[in-house]
């Protein structure tokens, strides 16, 4: 089975950088695959993965967690604060308990008092957002550096790492501009390229709940409080003692996304967040609510982010486009030999409209490309909602004893 | 292990729930190694009390004695480690589990922290051998059928240990040569000297496997027989389970006219991967005839039910007096005048948060009392629900009451009157007298009757076969989505017709 | 019963009410403010003529945008997208009120319409989204609000349809005042109450009649409370979706006209986007009932008006924010404490009338 899934894991890669690479090449724009644009779209993808993962904990336990976003605005103002005072690492810690703290109170309200999960989860939102705006302006207004809604600086760094031997000689070989070969160079490097502690432990993490949750007594205790809490009751398992443990831990992974985000930019600012608990909300359903998926889905919202921000020759976008029907064009024909026609027939007719549209425009504004990740998301829930397999009973009130 | 040790021990057990008292006084003797049979009617308290055998609820008053010892079970956790094990008649099971994450959940084989699937997975063939359970480990539940779930459940039980096995209505689900499968398998456990607790209301089947019987009524243990030394018939034996007197329903002469009202040609109706749940079934019904479907629970009743009803999308053709409904939606059929009983009253027909008189309007708001053009009339809504309280017995304080408040007879009296309104051509029924009372069962079917007299037709599904044999003009016996023979209420008994369900014999 | 009924409702709001009054005293207390002061001032500005009318107009956008999330809560759907259905609405309304030189009632009508269906035209993507392809419209509802403010951040900074309206600020092309509908000041001679409060209420009586005395409204709230006896009683499930989500949109695409045909007569890029999320906190705290929604809405904007004064006290008028929050997940927890006794203890009179019942019986 592992070599199966390894395999499975190669043929994406492999399919995903031959598509970079056409693109690279027709647009000649060595940016879509540097080191840079790599190493960048890390940066961006670990927050939204760290959601995503919270996400994967919470409702393999079954319970929706759409407090993500409140979660993690608890997250980074921890981190600023505790950062601006005692440094980055206690920043880090603050951030994953303020998380745990709108965890807890999230599996009070849905788990002990039953109350809608999604109406539970919005009022922790709504809840974090009145208080770090309350909090930073008490707090940091007067601060050296701070402001009504920022903190001052945090304090240090987090250490990165570049492997010069390994990034220069594969850098170099990405500017030769081979196919495939170049990109691939491109991608590695950007891998060991200012490559953060907090992205290491981002992987870690994700490593170990892949671990912890399929291959452990304890993961599967903890998912048959997601798939049917009523057995897993009947036979001795504390449900309700695991949608605790999961909820919480789920809290502190969304508070340690938040922290890296003020890490990342190096002060607390109100609404730095801009949704992106939400967004990993969105990554872990179109990751099947597995980490592989989920951590693809959050690559890909890196990536693009990445593109648009770092866009000089305004360039980047229209990459981006061609990219984007590269693929419709490639799902387009997996659906005609599954002789799946109506599906082949859309993907195709959006696949040349987007072919239209890259070479009617000399460029496009970034706008395209700030809602390109939603647009997607969209398209493969549209696709592939029905072939998901979400925990039976996420989202379902469970009390102890009550049938269901 | 002798034969005359006890296994289980019940004494003095009593259980109060807010308004209803589930057991009183029950006192239960199970001997070891021996398949024991608790029959009751539906709501009588059997689950209950396995429910506090099993450690899942708490009995208010009395005592567990398992093997001779004294227990107190907080958790089913304190079952399991006694030695007890359930199956429960709604499989527990998680479908997007394998078959064996489903047996080992909780009980896991840990090399370190890591689950030990090479040793669970011995382990579970090594039982699974044993007892002749064959199942695959791999695959997932929710590829597999009732049969083999069932068998999963066993097993679960059997990898735990157990040595007291507790069935709740394990047949309910099962097709006729499943049963005798099922029945194999726990004369093989008793034979390696376990006890087995059988929870059923089907007493055929009891008094062919039981090796004691002992009878529930209204929450209290009303006696015991042992059908190896007593004589006892299935008669007998409903007639504990009831009281005294069983009231015998009897459709008196013949009111059936000429039209005919629902004419059901080739109907089918099939799952998700093709296989044919109802298939190609043809059938007439006049106007003022009954028409009984007899079959094992999970045939295909329901779906034939639902597709009638234009709930479940089904190929064939449907016509409703002369008017052919077969692509018509369900509001349509409804204001044809078709009342619908449907079998899963929670599910289907009530809005447990609802006041009483909103449920009323369920299924016929679009017709007066309950609605004029597009606007509802609540107030004549009302008055009409005092009237069905009244002429059907519900015993409520206020038609404002949430549904969920009442009790499950009094909610299916509710619904029953609900169908009964507004003058219906047509009723499809399932069961619907269905956890109901003895007085209130009588007060039903005359509704029926009279409703048959002037020429409602009714199609009537019903587990219980003397309803069955005793209102309807003519029985069809459906098995696996198939009419298999036809029977004339007039000379069939219960015990033939239980026979053809089961697809083994000849009917009348 | 009915009395008992009201009286029961109520305690869940009055619970979250105090236990926020308290927490917020706690921190007031580790701020080194005075409680009584704040509570004082907050107090006599908020029933100051001027703040009530500032009170009334926000309390009208709130009202809006609670009952375009209620008509979905009522059967179960979440419309999480207000938000976008309300930005795009406005901006609709803004482009064609602008371009319109017609009598007041028709200019402003046609922007009511333009708005209505552009909200409900977004909204129903999600319904779509739902219905034929499975995807659940929490998720894609959040989705389609990023993607709304990316299209008007582009229509807006981009295209001919933007222009300079202040400094540094692009917008709509200001919409002249035949097209405005400003209202009249009669509660503060200096501030206007929005024309929308009076349209507001009529939306509010119209969403109660359509509720509770249409068929459509059982249909709806029969789905709501059990999706599979809806259908069986006949209700079209996924037509339900549609429609349901396509008045939810219209009525939030309304959510933007008070500030814009009241205020502003721009959309522009400093138009606040986060009245949708208002709108689901509302609701909640209003329980889906128009009279609760107004309630709730009037004490949200009372909250947020009468913190503005807090500056001067030296507290920052954010702890309306904070109290905020607190009520909302206090009252939806009371809600579901109270929601549970009420049950019970329905079971339990139940119980005791049929033994009473019995008892005469036996008799």
């Amino acid at each position: 089975m592992t070599y199966l899934k390894s395999r499975r894991f190669i043929g994406a890669a492999f399919t995903a950088i031959t598509m970079l690479s056409i693109t690279r090449t027709i647009t000649s724009n060595g940016d879509l695959t540097s080191t840079v644009t790599i190493a960048q779209a890390l940066v961006f993808a670990s927050p939204i993965a760290l959601a995503g993962l919270a996400g994967i904990w919470a409702e393999r336990a079954g319970v929706i967690n759409i407090g993500l976003e409140g979660m993690m605005i608890l997250g980074t103002f921890g981190a600023g604060w505790a950062g601006w005072q005692w440094g980055v690492w206690a920043g880090v810690l603050a951030g994953v308990i303020f998380g745990a703290i709108g965890g807890l109170l999230l599996a009070v309200a849905a788990v002990t008092f039953g109350v809608d999960q999604i109406i539970a989860g919005t009022a922790i939102n709504l809840l974090a957002l009145g208080l770090t705006k309350f909090l930073a302006i008490v707090l940091f207004t007067d601060a050296p550096g701070g402001g009504q809604a920022q903190s001052p600086p945090i304090k240090g760094d987090i250490p990165t790492f570049t492997i010069d031997s390994i990034v220069e000689p594969l850098t170099s070989l990405h500017e030769t501009g081979i196919f495939f070969i170049s990109d691939l160079a491109g991608i590695l490097a950007g891998l060991f390229y200012n490559l953060s502690l907090l992205t290491i432990i981002t992987f870690l993490l994700f490593a170990m709940t892949s671990y912890l949750l399929w291959k452990t007594a304890f993961g599967l205790r903890l998912r048959s409080a997601g798939e049917n809490p009523w057995a897993a009751d009947s036979l001795g398992v504390k449900v309700v003692q695991f949608k605790y443990a999961a909820v919480v831990f789920s809290g502190m992974l969304a508070g340690l996304g938040g922290a890296y985000l003020s890490i990342a930019s190096t002060i607390y600012r109100n609404g730095n967040t801009a949704g992106r608990g939400f967004i990993g909300l969105a990554t872990m359903i179109f990751g099947d609510w597995r980490p592989g998926g989920t951590a693809a889905g959050a690559l890909m919202f890196g990536y693009i982010d990445t593109l648009r921000l770092i866009d000089t020759g305004n360039q980047n976008v229209k990459g981006l486009i061609l990219l984007g029907a590269i693929i419709l064009f490639a799902i387009g024909g997996l659906m005609l030999r599954k002789a799946k026609r109506n599906s082949a027939i859309g993907f195709l007719l959006l696949g040349s409209v987007m072919i239209g549209a890259y070479f009617s425009a000399t460029s496009f504004p970034p706008e395209v490309a700030q809602v390109a990740p939603y647009i997607t998301t969209l398209l493969v829930l549209a696709t592939a909602s029905q072939n998901l397999r979400p925990p039976a009973a996420d989202g379902i009130p469970y009390r102890k004893g009550d049938n269901h | 292990m002798s034969q005359s040790a006890l296994a289980v021990e019940l004494s003095g057990i009593w259980k109060r729930f807010p308004g209803v008292i589930a057991n009183s006084d029950i006192n239960l003797k199970v001997a070891s190694g021996t398949v024991h049979a608790i029959v009751g009617e539906n709501g009588a308290g059997k689950s209950t009390l396995m429910k506090i055998l099993y450690g899942m609820q708490k009995a208010d008053e009395g005592t567990i004695s398992i093997n001779g010892t004294n227990l107190i079970f907080n958790s089913p956790s304190d079952a399991i480690d006694s030695g007890i094990g359930m199956v429960h008649q709604h499989f527990m099971l998680a479908d997007n589990f394998t078959v064996l994450e489903n047996i080992v959940l909780g009980s896991e084989p840990k090399n370190g922290i890591r689950l030990d699937f090479e040793k669970a997975r011995k382990q579970i063939s090594d039982i699974a051998a044993e007892n002749g359970l064959a199942v695959d480990p791999d695959v997932l539940v929710s590829e597999l059928g009732v049969g083999d779930r069932q068998r999963i459940e066993i097993l679960k039980v059997l990898y735990r240990g157990a040595k007291i096995l507790i069935l709740d209505e394990p047949t309910a689900v099962l097709v006729p040569h499943e049963v005798d499968e099922l029945f194999n398998t726990l004369r093989d456990l008793k034979k390696e000297g376990l006890t087995v607790i059988f929870i059923s209301h089907k007493l055929d089947e009891v008094l062919s496997i039981a090796d004691e019987i002992t009878v529930i009524r209204q929450g209290s243990t009303v006696g015991s027989v042992n059908p190896h030394t007593q004589n006892v018939s299935a008669r007998d034996l409903a007639e504990m389970m009831v009281g005294n007197e069983l009231p015998n329903p009897e459709a008196v002469g013949d009111t059936i006219q000429a039209e005919v009202v629902l004419k059901v040609d080739n109907l089918a109706v099939f799952a998700k991967g093709g296989k044919a749940i109802v298939d190609d079934i043809s059938f007439q019904i006049h106007a003022g005839e009954i028409v009984g479907i007899a079959g094992v629970e999970g045939n295909g009743q329901a779906e034939i039910l639902d597709a009638l009803m234009g709930i479940e999308s089904a190929t064939g053709r449907v016509q409703f007096k002369n008017e052919d409904i077969t692509n018509k939606s369900t509001r349509h059929r409804r204001e044809l005048g078709i009342g619908f009983i449907p079998e899963d009253r929670h599910r289907q027909a009530l809005m447990l948060e609802a006041p009483l008189w909103e449920n009323r309007m369920l299924g016929h708001q679009t017709r007066t009392p309950n609605a004029k053009g597009i606007w509802l009339t609540p107030r004549s809504a009302k008055a009409d629900t005092k009237r069905i309280v009244e002429e059907y017995d519900v015993r409520t304080p206020s038609i404002d009451i949430l549904a969920s408040a009442l009790s499950g007879g009094n909610q299916q009296k509710l619904i029953v009157g609900r169908e009964m309104s507004g003058e219906p051509k047509l009723l499809i029924a399932a069961h619907p007298t269905r956890g109901v009372d003895v007085g209130a069962q009588a007060a039903i079917w005359d509704h029926i009757r009279h409703a048959r007299q002037s020429g409602l037709a009714v199609l009537l599904v019903s587990a219980d076969l003397d309803e069955l044999i005793g209102l309807s003009d003519n029985i069809k016996v459906l098995l696996r989505g198939k009419f298999v023979a036809d029977a004339d209420p007039a000379t069939v008994t219960p015990q033939e017709l239980g026979t053809a369900m089961t697809g083994a014999g000849e009917v009348a | 019963m009915n009395l008992r009924r009201i009286g029961t409702s109520l305690i869940a709001p009055v619970i979250g009410l105090l236990f926020s009054l308290a927490i917020t005293a706690i921190i007031l207390v580790a701020i080194n403010a005075s409680v009584s002061t704040v509570l004082s001032s907050m107090w006599s500005y908020g029933t100051s003529p001027r703040a009530m009318s500032l009170m009334l107009n926000l309390a009208t956008i709130y009202f809006l945008s609670a009952l375009a999330v209620s008509i979905g809560f009522k059967m179960n759907l979440f419309n999480i997208g207000v938000n976008g259905q309300y930005v795009l609405g406005a901006v609709a309304a803004a482009v064609v009120a602008s371009n319109l030189t017609l009598p007041k009632v028709a200019s402003v009508t046609i922007a009511i319409f333009a708005a209505m269906i552009t909200g409900a035209l977004w909204a129903g993507i999600a319904a779509w989204l739902k219905v034929a392809r499975g995807v659940s419209e929490v998720i894609s509802t959040i989705m389609l609000n990023f993607i709304a403010i990316g299209i008007i951040s582009y229509i807006i900074v981009r295209t001919g349809i933007g222009t300079e309206t202040s400094l540094n600020v692009r917008g709509t092309k200001p919409i002249p005042e035949s097209g405005m509908l400003r209202g009249s000041a009669f509660i503060d001679p200096g501030t206007s109450i929005y024309g929308f409060f009076f349209i507001s209420i009529i939306i509010g009586i119209g969403y109660w009649f359509l509720l509770n005395r249409t068929r459509f409204g059982f249909d709806l709230r029969a789905t709501g409370k059990s999706a599979s006896a809806a259908r069986t009683s006949g209700v079209q499930s996924n037509r339900m979706i549609y429609v349901t989500m396509f008045l939810s949109g219209a009525v939030a695409g309304l959510v933007g006209l008070p500030y814009l045909l009241g205020d502003t007569g721009t959309y522009s890029l400093q138009f606040p986007t986060d009245w949708g999320f208002t709108g689901i906190a509302i609701a909640l705290l209003g329980r889906n009932n128009p009279l609760g929604i107004a309630l709730g809405a009037i004490l949200w904007a009372f909250l947020d008006i009468s913190s503005g004064q807090l500056i001067l006290e030296g507290v920052p008028r954010e702890i309306s924010t904070i109290m905020q929050g607190l009520i909302v997940i206090v009252v939806v927890i009371s809600y579901e404490v109270v929601r549970r006794y009420q049950v019970k203890s329905e079971q339990t009179s139940v119980a005791k009338a049929m033994a009473k019942q019995e008892e005469v019986a036996a008799v």
